[in-house]
């Protein structure tokens, strides 16, 4: 039965339903509502929630609950999930499984509460010190908004790692008809290496901390991690096409600004442009698997995406890999629109626009 | 004689010649034993900094957590598992500098969990730097000239900050300098883990602790300084019993 809610009641809502047992978080819009809702939501389903005194301890809990084998989450936007940084880098490095909702606002500093895409480096690159890779989910509607929750956990445990969800300020807050995922009751004692849970344990008891530097000679951990993050990167890469098969110029966007594009390649087909899209839904890993079918054969891809200084760029570059030119279209602070994706798409084919 | 050793220690540690550590997390672990908890229904939360070297001799579960998050990373734990009686183990610098708020706000939120705090006032594993608890007149890597009220301000009593808040149920300060403290701060443990399982309230207990290597000092005259000095700053005793305020 779908039901009309606001992007980040239906996240919420989601979180709860994938059976999450512990959410930690601190106000800041455009996330506020993920952290008002559970307020009442999760208690009443049984779980622990807590407004906690800053960021820093919002993170820091979750790892905490993380260890614990549950599944907790946590959510923020602009500096808050800047504050969080820290605590996702022990999440990696620990090998912890745990959601971070990152309701993305604009700008840097304390930027606005206003949507933007800015944070595409931040998550994709491992936002944290020493470097790391974590799985990135970009919904772009209020259904994914909870679906790619659910998904999120599921991953999350898969490869005991932290994932993160991109979603966005106009996500988070427009209303819509979303199809809830049905209600999960993960078992407390599930994973035999979770703190506290049941099972057998080495002489020492179970020790989580930073497993590169004390659990394994170094040699051995540059193995184990690359063949952690090339299973990731093989295995989870998600995307959507939209009439790319034929396409001589495929538009490449995710959230918010993809939804503009998927207009831009209608109007464009009924122009007579051939014109489609690829949609990543994992920022990280990048769907490089998508572009490796088009590449040679397209005129260009063009990156739209709402942010003044591009981002997602690099990685559509690096998946063309030098077989298709690539072109910016940084939408600044205003979402893009179709008309001018169209403009733009006319000047890749007259060639008179710049190539990145 | 014969000499035992508690169930849940591993026969050595790694920590200098003098440290008050060593004697610490023993204290734990016979309490520990004594109250019949066994290794999977005790988690420790660890910080960083010399703290983190019980993960070297303590055989409980355990999470090494960010840098003065323990607090928040037990209170993590003991939600999800309220079955387990869950402690922090931090310094200082851990516990009353960076993780000043994470500390208050455990007892502030009357989190079930157990704080123990080794305050030898002075950041050991860095280098003797000052911390929040370092004395005044006390010369450290960063007070070359001893601390002064003026340039680094007064020391910092954690108690004095989790004496008012309602929710902290028992709290006490201990010291490891000699024998007959180091029987009484093993009792303000034991009453500490049991003020947590009776889900009495947050528990935190201060243990003042020697630091010979960064003091510039030979172990005895190391404990003799907290006689002398340091309890003077940091009384001993029970600070708060009898349960959280309702």
């Amino acid at each position: 039965m779908k039901q009309l809610m606001k992007g980040n009641n239906a996240l919420a809502e989601a979180a709860v339903r994938a059976g999450c047992r512990l959410f930690a978080g601190y106000p800041i819009t455009p996330q506020s509502e993920i952290l008002e809702y559970l307020s009442w939501r999760l208690p009443q389903a049984g779980g622990e929630f807590v407004q906690t005194e800053s960021e820093l301890a919002g993170i820091n809990m979750i790892i905490g609950g993380a260890a614990a084998g549950q599944r907790v989450m946590t959510s923020s936007s602009g500096p808050g999930f800047s504050l969080k940084q820290e605590g996702i880098s022990y999440l990696a490095s620990i090998e912890l499984p745990a959601v971070i909702v990152d309701v993305a606002r604009f700008g840097i500093g304390l930027g606005d509460v206003t949507v933007g895409q800015g944070d595409y480096f931040q998550t994709t690159k491992g936002g944290g010190h020493g470097g790391y890779f974590i799985p990135v989910y970009a919904p772009s509607s209020i259904q994914e908004n909870a679906d790619f929750v659910v998904k999120a956990f599921e991953t999350a445990e898969k490869y005991r790692t932290p994932v993160i969800v991109l979603s966005d300020a106009s996500i988070g807050q427009m209303c819509g008809s979303v199809e809830l995922p049905e209600q999960q009751y993960p078992k407390r004692d599930r994973f035999d290496w979770a703190l506290g849970a049941d099972g057998d344990r080495p002489p020492m008891g179970r020790k989580m901390t930073d497993r590169m530097y004390t659990d394994f000679a170094y040699e051995e951990y540059v193995p184990h991690i690359c063949s952690r993050y090339n299973e990731m990167k093989e295995n989870e890469q998600l995307w959507e096409e939209v009439q790319a098969e034929d396409a001589e110029v495929l538009l490449v966007s995710y959230g918010i600004s993809s939804r503009i594009c998927k207009e831009a390649v209608k109007i464009g087909r009924s122009l007579g442009l051939k014109l489609g899209l690829i949609r990543p839904m994992t920022v990280w890993p990048f769907p490089v698997k998508a572009f490796r079918k088009y590449n040679g054969k397209v005129k260009g891809y063009l990156a739209v995406e709402m942010i003044p200084i591009p981002q997602m760029i690099e990685d559509v570059y690096l998946a063309a890999h030098g077989a298709a030119p690539v072109y910016a279209m940084p939408t600044g602070r205003e979402i893009a629109s179709s008309e001018d994706i169209i403009e733009n798409v006319k000047a890749i084919l007259n060639g008179t626009k710049e190539v990145y | 004689m014969t000499k035992n050793i508690p169930a849940l220690i591993s026969g050595s540690n790694s920590f200098c010649p003098g440290c008050g550590h060593g004697i610490i997390i023993r204290l734990i672990a016979e309490v520990l034993d004594e109250m019949g908890i066994k290794q999977q229904d005790a988690i420790c939360a660890l910080a960083v900094g010399c703290a983190c070297l019980l993960n070297n001799t303590l055989k409980v579960d355990r999470l090494g957590c960010p840098h003065g998050r323990a607090g928040a990373g037990a209170s993590g734990i003991k939600r999800c598992r309220p079955d387990k009686l869950v402690f922090t183990y931090q310094g200082d610098g851990d516990a009353i500098s960076i993780g000043f708020s994470e500390t208050v706000y455990a007892a502030q939120r009357n989190e079930k969990i157990t704080a123990i705090i080794v305050n030898n006032g002075v950041f050991g594993m860095t280098g003797g730097q000052a911390s929040p608890t370092t004395l005044i007149g006390q010369k450290t890597a960063t007070t070359v000239n001893g601390r002064t009220a003026e340039f680094n301000g007064m020391p910092v009593d954690i108690m004095d900050h989790l004496r008012p808040v309602p929710s902290a149920a028992y709290l006490a300060r201990g010291s490891v300098h000699d024998a007959k403290s180091i029987l009484k701060t093993k009792q303000y443990i034991r009453r500490a883990f049991e003020t947590q399982i009776s889900g009495s309230g947050y528990s935190c207990v201060e243990i003042l602790s020697p630091c010979p290597t960064n003091w510039h000092m030979d172990p005895v005259t190391a404990a003799d300084r907290i006689a002398s000095e340091v309890i003077a700053a940091y009384p001993l005793g029970e600070i708060k019993t009898g349960g959280a305020a309702s």
